[in-house]
């Protein structure tokens, strides 16, 4: 069960070897946190986080293996997670996401088309499980890692962008959807983070660490707040930055 | 229908099905249900009386009092509150034996928390006081005594409601002469000032309980106040009355924004409250509802704290372990986590029951806002303290304890444990609390 500061005991997550993800589950394990159950594709990076989730303080850690490009598969990797925590689940953290090579795929329609499943489909299909699941249970968290990116789409990431702006939005009303059934939804979104999946990438103003996004979401799992920036600064640069004229907008991005 | 429960800290609430049975028979069907607790007044103030996707059991529906008989033995409803009671009983000239610091809750409550006073070091907690009561369980119903059953009626007290939801209670009531208190008031500049006044003068009173003002800091830190006092005879008065307490006159009407109780207001209410207490004063006569709940003027005072809720942390120290109360009173202060005033109280002798809390000491409770970063580490830490002291924390103010911390605390939860599977071998009773301490593992 969550206690009263919003630290959970059975946390789920789908991207398990997400670095954000990885860096939050060290220290919700450090606090309350005692089972996990991590699934992804790569079985030796979950072993990975799964080990590090004991390192610091998990009891128990279960992976299981699913492949985001079948969004008809998500529905049944949800179940098993659940299943194998055999427990009532705190928190899910959604955490899937292919940031990719866009300049390479951008006219590959079947690229293109994974982009799209991977970022969008396979999360909503995923959610709709965990929502019928955890209103069922009567209670829980979800916590959807979406971006900056889905605020104003960059011309350089549109492909991942846009489907992280598609799923940030929907999460709007899902979250909504959830109104009196004791389950919340809070979307993260966090500005440039240095990790593997953007390694290689010019970094921009407002870069962090993942520990530094792992913290701000602790904070926001505390305050209940609906949607957690890191760092919470860019609420407003964002608030500016969308409100930019194209042109101008243009210039900033291609920075 | 689901409703959305908390207990009265308004933290961690859960969804579950609520049901008000009016019979020990629909209360045994009624714990068919795969997660089944019962819920009193709602005056815990974390998870104990919700269960997630579960079946709650509002317990007001056994509400039959019974006459008072001469002895001042009653036998009444588990769902009957003490304000209810003493409704009834003040005007014939008797008293709990036991009282919380409200009058709002059930007689199934005060068991279950095996409830304590400001007379505890002299009367001991509620178990104390009761001589017979009625519990079903899933494996049937009960009757249970010091004498009949004895394993299963001290579990039950301190149980939060895991060994079955009691149905009826017969419980020795405390003869009064008068609806007045008389009390001595004194102030205190330090903490080892009022510890050391307890210490040497508390037996001389039925009633002693001290504030503490957590946000003095240097060397007003921990000033407070102290209060003592019994009964007062027809003898002490012009005029014995013998009127009971009446409802709350205000009311908070809805949830305070958040950040209303801060650093800056709490201080200054502390402030305030400090210096009205007089430095000393002797034999003052006070009405029962101030004396005992002065909370209870005004009505849904928990919604002052906002919507994020806020923690009691209560925890008892044996008198060697009395070093735990100074630190987490100076930790508190020094970190500037906002806490309304304090209460310390000196515990007696503990009954045998495995999960109840009082144990001979100290005890301190504070109430404190959820949102500073820094509580939930700061009380991480003092509960280390109070484990290394051989204390423990009140599960009945607790939403934020670890699995590990409790067996610490309560050394005999496996046996408890092992004792409820007898009675319910399929664990259908459990609760948000028992699930997040895994109060039915052992
Ligand atoms: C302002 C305030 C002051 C307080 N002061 C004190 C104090 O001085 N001393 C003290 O000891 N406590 C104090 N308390 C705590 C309170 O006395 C206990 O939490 C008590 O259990 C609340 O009773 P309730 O009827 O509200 O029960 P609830 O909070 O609804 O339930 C508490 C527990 O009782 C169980 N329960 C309820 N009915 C039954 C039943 N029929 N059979 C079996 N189990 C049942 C529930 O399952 C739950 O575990 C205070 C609380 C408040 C809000």
């Amino acid at each position: 069960m969550e206690n009263a500061f919003g630290q959970p005991q059975n946390v789920v997550v789908l991207g398990g070897s997400s670095d954000i993800a990885r860096a939050l589950v060290k220290k919700l394990c450090a606090a309350r946190t005692h089972t996990v159950v991590l699934a992804g594709r790569n079985q030796d990076l979950l072993d990975q986080a799964a080990a590090e989730a004991r390192d610091y303080g998990a009891t128990t850690t279960h992976t299981v293996l699913f492949e985001a490009t079948e969004p008809l598969d998500a529905a049944r990797a949800v179940a098993v997670c659940f299943e194998v925590m055999g427990e009532p689940v705190d928190l899910v953290i959604e955490a899937v996401g292919l940031l990719g090579k866009q300049l390479e795929y951008e006219d590959d329609p079947t690229m293109a088309a994974t982009m799209a499943v991977v970022n969008y489909a396979w999360p909503v299909a995923a959610l709709a499980e965990v929502r019928r699941r955890l209103v069922a249970q009567g209670h829980g968290r979800i916590l959807v890692l979406s971006s900056v990116a889905a605020i104003r789409v960059r011309r350089i990431s549109y492909l991942y962008s846009g489907a992280k702006a598609g799923l940030d939005r929907l999460c709007d009303g899902l979250a909504d959807s959830l109104e009196g059934t004791g389950v919340t939804l809070q979307i993260v979104r966090p500005g440039f983070v240095r990790s593997k999946m953007t390694t290689g990438e010019p970094e921009i103003p407002f870069t962090t660490g993942v520990n530094e996004v792992a913290e701000n979401i602790l904070r926001g799992l505390a305050s209940g707040q609906r949607v957690i920036w890191s760092p919470p600064i860019l609420r407003y640069v964002f608030f500016a930055l969308r409100h930019l004229p194209a042109p101008l907008w243009r210039k900033v991005a291609n920075r | 229908m689901r409703t959305r429960l908390t207990g009265w800290g308004r933290t961690a609430g859960s969804l579950a099905e609520l049901t008000t049975p009016t019979s020990e028979d629909e209360v045994a069907n009624a714990l068919g249900a795969p997660a089944v607790i019962a819920r009193g007044l709602g005056r815990s103030y974390g998870d104990a009386a919700q269960v997630s996707g579960g079946l709650v059991l509002d317990n007001r529906g056994l509400d039959a009092i019974a006459p008072i008989g001469p002895d001042g033995l009653v036998t009444l409803g588990a769902g009957v509150s003490i304000d209810d009671l003493l409704a009834v009983a003040i005007p014939q000239g008797w008293f709990v034996p036991v009282t919380p610091g409200t009058r709002r809750v059930s007689i199934g409550g005060a068991v279950a928390a095996d409830v304590h006073g400001k007379n505890h070091h002299v009367d001991g907690s509620f178990a104390h006081h009761v001589r017979a009561m009625r519990l079903v369980t899933p494996s049937g119903v009960h009757e249970l005594s010091p004498e009949r059953e004895p394993a299963l009626f001290w579990a039950t007290f301190g149980a939060m409601g895991l060994t079955g939801v009691v149905s009826e209670v017969t419980l020795q009531l405390l003869a009064i002469e008068s609806d007045q208190v008389l009390v001595d008031t004194d102030r205190y500049d330090d903490l080892d000032a009022v510890m050391a006044a307890m210490v040497e003068g508390d037996a001389r009173y039925r009633y002693s309980v001290a504030w503490v003002d957590c946000m003095a800091r240097g060397r007003r830190m921990g000033r407070s106040i102290l209060t003592r006092g019994d009964h007062a005879g027809s003898s002490d008065l012009t005029e014995a009355t013998r009127v009971a307490p009446r409802g709350a006159r205000l009311a908070v009407p809805f949830s305070a924004p958040p950040g209303l109780l801060n650093p800056v207001t709490i201080t200054a209410f502390n402030e305030l409250w400090f210096r009205a207490a007089p430095r000393h004063r002797v034999g003052e006569a006070h009405s029962i509802s101030s004396f005992f709940h002065p909370l209870d003027g005004l009505r849904d005072w928990n919604r002052l704290y906002g919507p994020r809720g806020f923690v009691q942390y209560q925890f008892a120290v044996p008198d060697d372990g009395a070093e735990a109360v100074v630190t987490a009173i100076s930790r508190l202060s020094a970190s500037r986590v906002p806490s309304f005033l304090a209460v310390l109280k000196r515990f007696g002798d503990a009954d045998p029951a495995p999960l109840s809390f009082p144990q001979p000491g100290w005890t301190l409770a504070l109430d404190l806002p959820v949102g500073p970063a820094a509580l939930a580490p700061l009380l991480d830490e003092l509960d280390e303290l109070v484990v290394a002291a051989r204390g423990r924390v009140y599960l009945a103010k607790d939403a934020r304890l670890a699995p590990s911390t409790v067996r610490a605390m309560y050394p005999r939860l496996a046996e408890f444990a092992a004792l409820a599977d007898t009675i319910d071998p399929e664990h259908h009773l459990t609760s948000d609390l028992a699930r997040r301490l895994r109060l039915r593992e052992g």
